[in-house]
């Protein structure tokens, strides 16, 4: 019985193994999403000298758990005379194509050191040859999400919301496709492992082997771009509360909401991964490959975060903090000693270590500008991006096509 | 039946009842909903040629910008439920033995035309982008020029155009 049906999913290897990788990354993505919402908070909070969520949990880490709770439980009133087939369509939408976009992120070099079934498991589910590209569909299908949102409520606000996203959409994503132009003619391809293989050719300059020293103009742009893409601050003019109640979701409710959200922040995911694979080296270590001892460094970060984890543990004021803070503590310390003992473990975690704190910083910088930054004025946000970002992201272009013309001319190098 | 030839027939029906659904919905937002189905069902069929890169790039200008367009012209002007009209007589009189005709000479003309034309029809013959690109900017490079020429003095028009209704 149990041989037949191992011999069974060994024949479909291909398909079982994405199915395993799909689930897990989906709970993944889905649970930093949760923390996300967590970091976010705290750390505006902390900008504007506030604690922050600190009543759920030792150190309100279990308030995202209470928001999903409630998200499910909350009444979810359908308003009269929306469109309802529209109406249940668009937060399916946007939530179904904010997750698809990360399934063709590759998230480490090389593939897991056993294979399962003789096949090798990388990381990341899809590695398509049009990679960016299929990305970009996702990404120009996606706006459906809000504008019909916005269209379908039969209320006011929404359809002001859901005008003003498809009119930045179609206006930040002329210049978000040329920006990344300079990149490709770097690399060569459209494949998120070439592009990153391509900023590998100088394994001994480290960081200054980056898209970035290149393309920083390309790297201006396609952020702005980004994040207007992604309807973030200073760019949520879809959504301005202080002129639009909520915008697009005002009429959305529980759980309806809650796929907003959290494709608002899936997608937030994506465009850090995309800017640290295009521009910043993706999984490739900032120091020169000669220095080995910078592969020490996820272990120099755990180790001691860990220990401080225990030591604010035992003196955390409530009982239910002083048990779990210190077992969280001992779980990072542990995983840091374990990346000591095994060296082959530590090298095979460089690729993603460095990946995923690029994404990390990426991330702060996203909730940074939240903090600090006001929102555009309208006239402001379109005259910006028609007559500033997509003229500059033109000239980088011509000046990256004329720089590579100029090298394989004269050879510099 | 194979794998391709089935996913073609799901492709191929979603195509033609989107364009179906187009016609007969009566709400303009709910018509261009269909379009996009078509278009993204298109793509699903370059896609199963091989035709990768033209399959996203459909998807980025047909289902994303020139549909979110359509989409944003509609909600601007709040249109609403449409009105069902008689019958047109010339439709009934001209238009379907036109169509029927078009189809028909259309049919014949693949069915009849040579290996060569064929070929750019099999799995993978226009899959790599740097081909597409070569034969864009070498082999067919008046033409290009040419269309985006025709593209600019659209744009140009449409700007006169706007900027005459303001004064």
């Amino acid at each position: 019985m149990i041989s037949s049906l191992l011999a069974f999913l060994a024949e479909h290897a291909v398909l079982v193994i994405a199915i395993i990788k799909i689930a897990l990354l989906l709970f993944i993505v889905l649970t930093v999403n949760a923390y996300l919402t967590w970091f976010e908070r705290k750390v505006v909070a902390h900008m504007q000298s506030r604690w922050g969520p600190h009543r759920v949990g030792p150190h309100g880490l279990l308030q995202p758990l209470a928001d999903g709770a409630k998200f499910l439980l909350k009444e979810d009133p359908t308003p009269a005379g929306v469109d309802k087939f529209t109406y249940f369509l668009a937060p399916l939408m946007a939530l179904a194509l904010a997750l698809t976009s990360i399934a063709i992120i590759p998230f480490g070099p090389d593939p897991l050191p056993w294979t399962i079934w003789g096949q090798k498991v990388y990381l990341g589910i899809a590695d398509l040859n049009i990679g960016i590209l299929a990305l970009f569909a996702i990404t120009a299908l996606s706006v459906y999400g809000v504008a019909l949102a916005g269209w379908s409520s039969n209320s006011k606000y929404p359809l002001l919301g859901g005008l003003r996203s498809s009119a930045q959409m179609v206006s930040y994503e002329l210049a978000l496709t040329m920006s990344v132009v300079g990149v490709l003619l770097l690399a060569g391809s459209f494949n998120l492992r070439d592009i990153i293989s391509a900023q590998a050719q100088h394994p001994e300059r480290g960081l200054f082997g980056w898209n970035l020293w290149p393309q920083i103009l390309g790297f201006f742009c396609f952020f702005v771009a980004a994040v207007a893409e992604t309807n973030r601050v200073p760019f949520d003019l879809p959504e301005a509360e202080s002129e639009l109640v909520a915008g697009f979701h005002t009429e959305y409710a529980s759980f309806k909401f809650a796929m907003f959200f959290i494709a608002e922040y899936t997608s937030m995911i994506t465009v850090s991964c995309l800017c640290t694979i295009m521009f910043f080296g993706g999984w490739l270590s900032p120091f020169p490959a000669s220095w080995t001892f910078t592969h020490y460094l996820p272990s120099v970060i755990l180790i001691p975060f860990g220990l401080w984890v225990i030591w604010d543990g035992i003196r955390y004021e409530t009982i239910f903090g002083r048990l779990i803070l210190p077992g969280v503590g001992t779980a990072i310390t542990a995983i840091g000693a374990v990346l000591v003992v095994f060296p082959a473990v530590n090298e095979f975690i460089q690729g993603p270590f460095w990946l995923l704190s690029k994404i990390f910083v990426f991330l702060f910088v996203y909730v940074w500008m939240r903090g600090t930054l006001p929102r555009f004025r309208y006239d402001q946000l379109m005259s910006f991006g028609w007559k500033l970002l997509l003229p500059v992201s033109i000239a980088n272009v011509v000046i990256t096509a004329f720089a590579m013309l100029a090298k394989s001319m004269w050879g510099a190098k | 039946m194979t794998p391709q030839l089935a996913i073609f027939f799901v492709l191929a029906a979603l195509a033609v009842l989107g364009a179906l659904s187009l016609i007969f919905q009566r709400h303009p937002i709910h018509s261009a909903l269909s379009l996009i189905v078509v278009m993204i069902a298109l793509a699903g069929l370059y896609l199963l040629m091989g035709a990768e890169f033209v399959a996203a790039v459909q998807i980025i200008v047909y289902g994303g910008a020139i549909m979110v367009l359509f989409v944003f012209v509609i909600m601007l002007l709040n249109a609403g439920i449409e009105e069902r009209t008689s019958f047109s007589k010339l439709a009934g009189i001209a238009g379907i033995p036109l169509s029927v005709a078009l189809l028909g000479f259309l049919a014949a003309a693949i069915a009849r035309s040579n290996e060569s034309a064929q070929a750019g029809l099999q799995t993978g013959a226009l899959a790599n982008t740097k081909e597409i690109s070569t034969m864009l900017f070498k082999d067919f490079v008046y033409p290009f020029e040419l269309t985006s020429f025709l593209i600019l003095v659209a744009i140009l028009g449409a700007i006169v155009l706007a900027q005459r209704e303001k004064s």
